[in-house]
């Protein structure tokens, strides 16, 4: 039931031309292949599941092979494209493109390390696209219909619509459950801009599509999604315009995160309109005119292609929830309980579908939490994960746990150690210098509260941090821990040496003296 | 600048001051007693620069720089017009709910630039009303019309409309699209604005404004020094120029078991440390070569200088250690750090003096320059003119340092001392 577009339900892009779809090759078929094989005959099973799966997507297929390796009769159910948005428009496309984008980026800035610039830097979009479409298809295989089949689990192609209680149906198939797990995901939130739906957009459903790269694209929104592929398309040669409602980028970020990141993207190039809303669009043949609004002045700019990533909404339509007594609302999706448990007791959700942070690990973690509390009675809380993210920009934005506002906000006292990356040998040599990481402890203790990275490889340096927070290490014992020398992730031992240096009080400074004295 | 080091701290501070104090002198438009925003001809005024133009003048008066009489007659024709001009909600009026436009026309008053109604450009603006009605405490006819102005222009401030109808401040307003919708996030100069409204005996803000306020501060550990953090060095200062924060504590200061005034001397040490670590190899930086903050830059563009991708900023808030940082400094915030870090702050006023006389002219420090981005001599480019909010500042920190004259007349304020307190302060001079 993941939202995908790779050739049933593409999304509009253009009112003008046709919707827009990956090309049929070799590498889009062989994915196919994995992700809803054409001849794939959905399983014939009369009696009860122990557990039936309602999309295919990060939440799903961990829930489903988890149940099924613990011996539950499961069934997985997917409408389109097995995989979800990870796979098929979200995080592995995305990520593959922001890889030759990087270096593409590097290229152009070789001196920088000392090395030449090569002379002429062509861009092949059509190779940076097959790149990405051949990586989806070999990460495809690892969760292809067939091998889940193999893993004990009885994969079903088709819409899912409760019909009671206790019961699914599914291609004209009524399949009874003891407990089901509702993991359909989200799908991009349409802008209510007047205009936009006649002109055309992307969105992360179709953007992946595109065979040729924009003269002039628009983006709107200045969230993950926005900044990532803004920050990508510029580096392939795109004049990217960027539009963010808010004053800075990622709102939700520390504002020196934004600000860091707001830095590298016009660094990069990228045409910066924050405090600007997008109020109409209009079509001068094939080019689309963009009128915004920024502090009352309107301005217009004429784009190729707008990309809308303002953010996404569940996926809850068309599955009868009302007939499983399942509440949900459409804006922030399945109502559940801490124990990811809906209103109906039989019946769980994970993921984008229920949760505020729609993130693939987020999915997965839920999954893993509601199949343990519905098969065996566990009590496991979600309130009680720790959830680490990133956005994939460059440099990388990762942060975890509480930020200082958040803190404030509950009135506990707070005290951040910051190490900036220009301090971190490695960084240095690698010439990785933009960022910081910044950890925030309770004040008077080394309890590590959260903490925020800006470095080329945040999304690798905030795992150490989560496990520190995980289980409980504080900036004391994290200030004892070996680093390698030279790693960019010894910048979270410097913030803990930091600490200890604190620790050193005047008193205490004066009876060492008197102790070396003697 | 040769006979530079033969001078004692004080001559130089004093020949530094009276320079930046002519600014106000030369850019007053004696028909409304506005002041240029900066001294580029065509210039609007900025009200900030009028705040601390009215907060200069008993500087003048003090030094010997200008007559008593002179100094109250220009306060005076600034105050009427500040009274009498036009606060319709039209789109060319002076004002709106008490509270002013960003940029005048220097010669008709009337909003220009489309510019916003600013919270904190009134705020430095009615700063310095209130220093002027605490200097001019004499019972003649002028200074008593002061006095009377100066009631009149705060108690038409409507504080309460400056939340619409959020918990904190907005940053502004426009007559073509209502306010700016974003507000104060984080520590920044709004200090004084809030102790100004929470003080207003007409339209006071709520003591809760205050609390979401600081709500959003960031308590940071950075180079070793625990300080308060925001990035440009000039917020720093601003509020301080007028409030003696040493030894007072709101709610988190006391938590934290400092004061603002520390905390801008940490910041300053911090701006020091920065620059002698210099991560981005700019040219000149080392540890009397610092001041990064909002100014003037050499433009939006990029250039390759000594092999390495340089890019410049036009006018913008440069901060530290986050940047944006494009190797411009200013050496009137360095003056201005003078009453918390004087050591650090004639160390590098002399060094300026001495590495970089070509961009001091006639004792006047300019907005800001760059080694980096080549010029005529070794200050690389410079910023032409000069700006009143520089200046400004720079008289009014010399002189605190010298004299204390500005934070003792606002501790003379009635407003300044029960806007303190409904905001959470308490001990030191507040007991």
């Amino acid at each position: 039931m993941t939202n995908s577009s790779l050739q049933q339900e593409p999304a509009t892009r253009n009112g003008q031309s046709p919707p827009s779809a990956p090309p049929d090759d070799r590498f889009h078929r062989a994915l196919l292949h994995d992700v809803h094989p054409a001849a794939w005959r959905n399983p014939k099973f009369a009696g009860k599941y122990n557990l039936i799966v309602i999309g295919a997507g990060p939440g799903g297929i961990t829930a489903a092979r988890e149940a099924a390796a613990l011996g539950a009769k499961v069934a997985l159910i997917e409408r389109n494209f097995i995989g979800g948005d990870r796979l098929n428009v979200g995080c592995v496309p995305s990520k593959a493109i922001i890889r030759t984008a990087r270096l593409y980026a590097e290229m152009r800035n070789a001196d920088s390390v000392g090395a030449q610039v090569p002379g002429r830097i062509g861009i092949g979009f059509a190779t940076v696209m097959e790149r990405m479409q051949r990586i989806q298809a070999r990460l495809s295989r690892a969760d292809s219909a067939q091998r889940l089949s193999e893993a004990g689990v009885d994969v079903y192609f088709g819409e899912a619509r409760f019909a009671g209680s206790d019961t699914v149906e599914v291609a004209g198939d009524k399949l009874r459950f003891r407990k089901a797990l509702i993991a359909t995901g989200a799908r991009p939130l349409t802008p209510p801009i007047p205009g936009l739906a006649k002109a055309g957009y992307l969105t992360n459903e179709n953007v992946f599509n595109l065979t040729e790269c924009p003269r002039r694209l628009l983006v709107i929104g200045g969230g993950p999604l926005g900044c990532e592929l803004a920050q990508a398309f510029c580096r392939f040669g795109s004049h990217v315009i960027i539009a963010q409602d808010d004053p800075t980028f990622l709102p939700k970020e520390e504002r020196d995160a934004a600000q860091v990141l707001s830095d590298a993207l016009a660094r990069d190039g990228v045409e910066i309109h924050l405090n600007t809303t997008v109020v109409g669009v209009r079509l001068d043949g094939t080019r689309k005119i963009v009128d915004l609004v920024c502090a009352g002045n309107t301005f217009s700019v004429s784009v190729d292609e707008i990309l809308a990533g303002i953010g996404r909404m569940p996926i809850v339509e068309g599955m009868n929830l009302e007939s499983a007594g399942v509440r949900y609302d459409t804006k922030t999706g399945i109502h559940i309980n801490d124990f990811l448990q809906t209103s109906n007791r039989r019946i769980y959700a994970a993921g984008d579908v229920c949760l505020e942070y729609k993130f693939t690990h987020v999915a997965e973690a839920s999954a893993h939490i509601a199949v343990r509390n519905a098969l065996f009675l566990g009590r496991k809380r979600l309130s009680a994960l720790t959830i680490p993210w990133c956005t994939y920009t460059d440099p990388e934005i990762a942060h975890i746990g509480l930020y200082v506002r958040e803190a404030r906000e509950k009135d506990i006292p707070i005290r951040t150690f910051t190490v900036l990356m220009h301090d971190v040998d490695r960084a240095v040599t690698d010439g990785e210098e933009e960022g910081f990481v910044k950890i925030h402890v309770r004040d008077g203790t080394d309890r590590i509260l959260g903490a925020t990275v800006v470095a080329r490889h945040a999304g690798e340096m905030i795992n150490g941090l989560s496990l520190a927070i995980t289980s409980g290490i504080g900036l004391r014992a994290l200030a004892r821990v070996i680093h390698t020398y030279p790693t960019q992730a010894e910048a979270i031992k410097m913030a803990a040496d930091a600490y200890n240096r604190t620790r050193l009080t005047p008193t205490l400074k004066s009876l060492t003296k008197r102790w070396l004295a003697w | 600048m040769a006979e530079l080091s033969a001078q004692s701290d004080e001559e130089l501070l004093d020949r530094f001051q009276r320079a930046a104090f002519g600014y106000f002198l030369e850019q007053y438009n004696p028909e409304n007693g506005l002041v240029a925003d900066r001294s580029r001809a065509g210039a609007p005024a900025s009200i900030a620069v009028v705040g601390f133009a009215l907060s200069c003048y008993p500087v003048g008066v003090e030094r010997g720089w200008m007559t008593r009489a002179d100094a109250a007659a220009r306060t005076l024709v600034t105050l009427r017009f500040f009274c009498n001009s036009s606060q319709s909600g039209q789109t060319d009026a002076t004002g709106y709910k008490g509270f002013y436009y960003h940029f005048l026309d220097m010669k008709t008053g009337r909003r220009v630039w489309q510019s916003e109604v600013s919270l904190i450009d009134t705020t430095l603006l009615l700063a310095g009303v209130l220093t002027a009605s605490a200097y001019f405490d004499a019972d003649t006819p002028s200074e008593n019309e002061i006095r009377e102005r100066a009631e009149a222009i705060y108690r038409r401030i409507d504080w309460q409309w400056a939340r619409g109808g959020a918990a904190t401040v907005r940053q502004g307003w426009k007559p073509e699209s209502g306010f700016i919708h974003y507000g104060w996030d984080g520590y920044d100069e709004a200090i004084i604005l809030y102790v100004l409204g929470l003080a207003s005996p007409t339209h006071p803000l709520p003591e809760h404004s205050y609390i979401g306020w600081t709500a959003t501060y960031q308590w940071e550990n950075i180079y070793d020094y625990e300080f308060l953090y925001a990035g440009p060095l000039f917020i720093h200062h601003y509020s301080q120029a007028w409030i003696d924060f040493a030894g007072i504590r709101d709610r988190f200061m006391r938590e934290k078991k400092s004061d603002y005034f520390e905390n801008s001397r940490r910041a300053t040490y911090i701006q020091r440390e920065y620059a002698r670590r210099n991560p981005f190899s700019f040219k000149g930086y080392n540890k009397d070569c610092w001041g990064i903050t909002a100014n003037d830059g050499p433009g939006f563009k990029i250039q390759k200088i000594d092999g390495r991708k340089r890019r410049f900023l036009g006018y913008a808030a440069r901060g530290v250690p986050y940047g944006p940082d494009d190797g411009t400094i200013n050496p009137c915030a360095v003056l201005a750090s003078l009453p918390f870090a004087p050591e650090l702050s004639l160390s590098a006023l002399r060094h300026f003096c001495a590495r970089y006389p070509e961009m001091i002219r006639e004792w006047k420090l300019p907005s800001s320059f760059n080694p980096t981005l080549p010029g005529d001599g070794p200050s690389g480019w410079v910023s032409e003119g000069y700006f009143g909010l520089d200046q400004g500042i720079m008289v009014l920190m010399i002189e605190n340092y010298r004299s204390r004259l500005i934070w003792n007349l606002m501790r003379q304020c009635p407003y300044v001392g029960s806007g303190l307190r409904r905001a959470g302060f308490t001990g030191g001079w507040l007991s």
